[in-house]
């Protein structure tokens, strides 16, 4: 079954034209991903890759209603207005691949999406895949595997690393998510471990966190309070990080006495969450909590 | 990016938050002079962005011209918690009978803009929210929607003031017109006096913009690299992320979770690392050799590690990169190198031929960098 992300998947490509958006399209085909349409105002009637481009999402939606899931690839500044667009299409599961979007307008359609049943994954993200089935993002689609361990990262290429280790010590996934880096994600740790617990694909989860906010914590706590049933395992980044500097991600900043590593590492413990030092760790620990399940 | 609290001051100025009379000012004379227009005890405080300047020296109470003339002049030029004073306020002092706290917040569990709101001021919200969170309202509003009346009264109410529970109420609103027009992730009045005479004053301004939303905050930006150090700046204009710390190892890494996680493995295998510092998602050769010339030039930098893993980043592309770096700086500094994923065979090769050993895995460079750190 997995999440999010499948073999029926359509997808929709917004801002196809672009040097990014094209790209990608070109490598999401090669993984095998079914792109339908792609969108760039004004280049309606050309095609990338073989994909028919439209002015609009609505057009593009007319045109194959088939169409699921947007990826979204135009620039910070137009990115807002590209979501709402496929919201009010009717889209139903949007990836925001976008960094340097106003938090100010990401939270206005964080809420929008919540209000339609939309569900946003990033911005500032890698976006969504289901090894074997469907790569919805940028991701690079070789050091994953199809297995049964789901993946929740706030990071892109650290997501990469531990799943590449995972894949080389034969721990396949079921989907991994890359929720973004961003200070308030579409999707959040908790929405993602919901999804997880109802997937009949996924024995496991793995965590990766990193300074910032406080959505580890409340991750633990929701592990805790719903008797989670399935074992969790996590890494946080950032221990190393100073307070009060951005670390790279929008989102990775120690402030007003919020969001330090050692918090999230210990609110994970609190919750019998075991948590990996080094990335590399992920696989044992993994190998671990699944034998005793 | 931070504001000054001038800068903070002058906004709230124009948006109709009162403010105590106050002046600018970069020389003893000017602090002199702004002292004797302003009349009376005046406040002279260093502008800085670092805080707890208050408990470091930089705010002072000055009973004549001369006095402010004084500290002025001990102000300007130093350094509090290393940050050099160019500025300091000339302010009116204040008889205070009360000291208010008011801010709007990015929260960023609820995903929403929240006012927080509390009748003591003056103190440590973050102490104030640890031992007595009671004291603290938090209001949350809909972006969608906008401030509604009902919750600007409910702040102000909670501010246990009496006649000027409607002016508070009007703070808080305008406070909210601030917080959207500039792209707030805070914007904070602490205190907010209740003057001996009955009015109200933002004593201390503090905003905090968006550093995504700086391409449509020009008037602000023009000068966004000023709170970062030389290198920082550099690193800044050439679009990637850095962050100095005080070991001796460098991190050069492609992404912010891998770079993190690989500052924080060098340090679990005993190391200490000097830096972090993010090329980004697909860097090209070009860029990859600006990088690690920053790096070679750092005089605190004696080890080099460069963490790759391949995804939009071609390996081949860092691997020129690097090879062109080390042309350009003859400076004698070891590197260990990890490059895995997309065209790591070609990387591998360009690196090896220029005498380059290449590791595969994390650890095993982690700890050969850690080896080599301790020995310098």
């Amino acid at each position: 079954m997995t999440i999010l992300v499948n073999s029926n998947t359509r997808v929709l490509v917004q801002g196809i034209t672009g040097r990014e958006g094209a790209f990608h399209t070109k490598a999401m085909k090669e993984y095998g991903t079914k792109i339908v349409a792609g969108v760039t105002p004004g280049k309606g009637g050309s095609t990338v890759e073989g994909v028919p481009v439209y002015d609009s999402v609505g057009e593009a939606v007319r045109k194959h209603p088939e169409i699921n899931a947007s990826i979204i690839f135009v620039p910070a500044r137009f990115a807002a207005d590209a979501v709402y667009e496929a919201i009010d299409a009717g889209i139903e599961l949007i990836v925001v691949i976008t960094e340097g979007i106003p938090v100010h307008e990401t939270m206005k359609f964080v809420k929008y999406a919540k209000m339609n049943g939309v569900t946003i994954i990033g911005p500032n993200c890698p976006g969504v895949i289901s090894p074997a089935e469907c790569k919805l993002g940028i991701m690079p689609g070789h050091v994953f595997s199809k297995g049964r361990v789901g993946i929740i990262s706030r990071s892109g290429t650290l997501t990469y690393e531990i799943a590449y280790a995972m894949t080389r010590a034969g721990i396949g996934q079921s989907t991994s998510i890359g929720i973004g880096g961003d200070p308030i994600p579409g999707t959040s740790f908790i929405e993602a471990l919901e999804l997880f617990r109802d997937d009949v694909d996924t024995d496991a989860v793995v965590l990766i966190g990193e300074i910032g906010g406080d959505m580890e914590e409340r991750a633990a706590k929701y592990v805790v309070e719903t008797g989670y049933e399935k074992p969790v395992v996590a890494y946080v980044a950032g221990r190393t990080a100073p307070p009060g500097k951005r670390m790279g991600h929008a989102g990775a900043i120690i402030s007003m006495g919020v969001g330090d590593a050692q918090s999230k590492i210990n609110a994970f413990r609190e919750a019998n969450i075991e948590v990996a030092e080094l990335p590399s760790q992920i696989p044992e620990i993994l190998r671990k909590v699944l034998k005793n399940k | 990016m931070k504001l000054y609290e001038y800068e903070a001051k002058e906004i709230f100025l124009e948006h109709g938050i009162p403010v105590p009379e106050f002046r600018v000012v970069s020389t003893p004379e000017e602090a002199l002079k702004a002292a004797e227009e302003i009349k009376g005890r005046v406040v002279v405080k260093a502008q800085v962005l670092v805080a707890g300047r208050g408990k470091a020296g930089g705010v002072k109470l000055a009973d004549t011209p001369e006095e402010a003339y004084r500290y002025a002049k001990q102000m300007l030029g130093s350094e509090i918690k290393g940050e050099k004073v160019n500025k300091v306020m000339v302010t009116k002092a204040v008889d205070i009978a009360r000291e208010l706290y008011l801010s709007i917040i990015i929260d960023r569990s609820m995903g929403q803009p929240v006012i927080l709101s509390s009748p003591e001021g003056g103190v440590d919200i973050e102490e104030l929210a640890r031992t007595r969170p009671e004291r603290i309202l938090k209001i949350p509003v809909d972006p969608l929607i906008g401030l509604r009346e009902y919750s600007a009264r409910e702040a102000a109410r909670f501010l246990e003031l009496g006649e000027q529970s409607k002016q508070a109420q009007d703070i808080v609103s305008r406070l909210y017109e601030v917080f959207l027009k500039y792209d707030c992730e805070l914007a904070e009045i602490n205190p907010l006096a209740l003057s001996t005479d009955g009015k109200l004053y933002a004593v201390d301004a503090k905003i905090i913009v968006d550093d995504n939303a700086l391409y449509r905050q020009q008037e602000l930006s023009g000068d966004y690299l000023r709170d970062l150090s030389y290198y920082e700046a550099e690193a800044k204009k050439l679009n990637f992320s850095y962050v100095e710390l005080d070991g001796n190892i460098g991190i050069l890494c492609n992404g912010a979770g891998l770079t993190m996680a690989t500052m924080d493995t060098v340090y679990v295998m005993g190391g200490k690392p000097a830096n972090f510092l993010d090329i980004g998602g697909g860097a090209r050769a070009e860029l990859v050799e600006k990088a690690l010339s920053l790096l070679l030039q750092h005089p605190k930098t004696e080890i080099i590690f460069i963490n790759i893993l391949g995804g939009i980043t071609r390996c081949d592309e860092v691997a020129r990169g690097i090879v062109e770096a080390l042309k350009k700086n003859p400076v004698k500094k070891k590197l260990v190198v990890r490059l895995k994923g997309t065209n790591e065979e070609e990387g591998r090769k360009i690196l090896e031929e220029n005498g380059i050993y290449v590791f595969e895995f994390m650890d095993e460079a982690a700890r050969k960098a850690v080896e080599l750190g301790a020995k310098t």
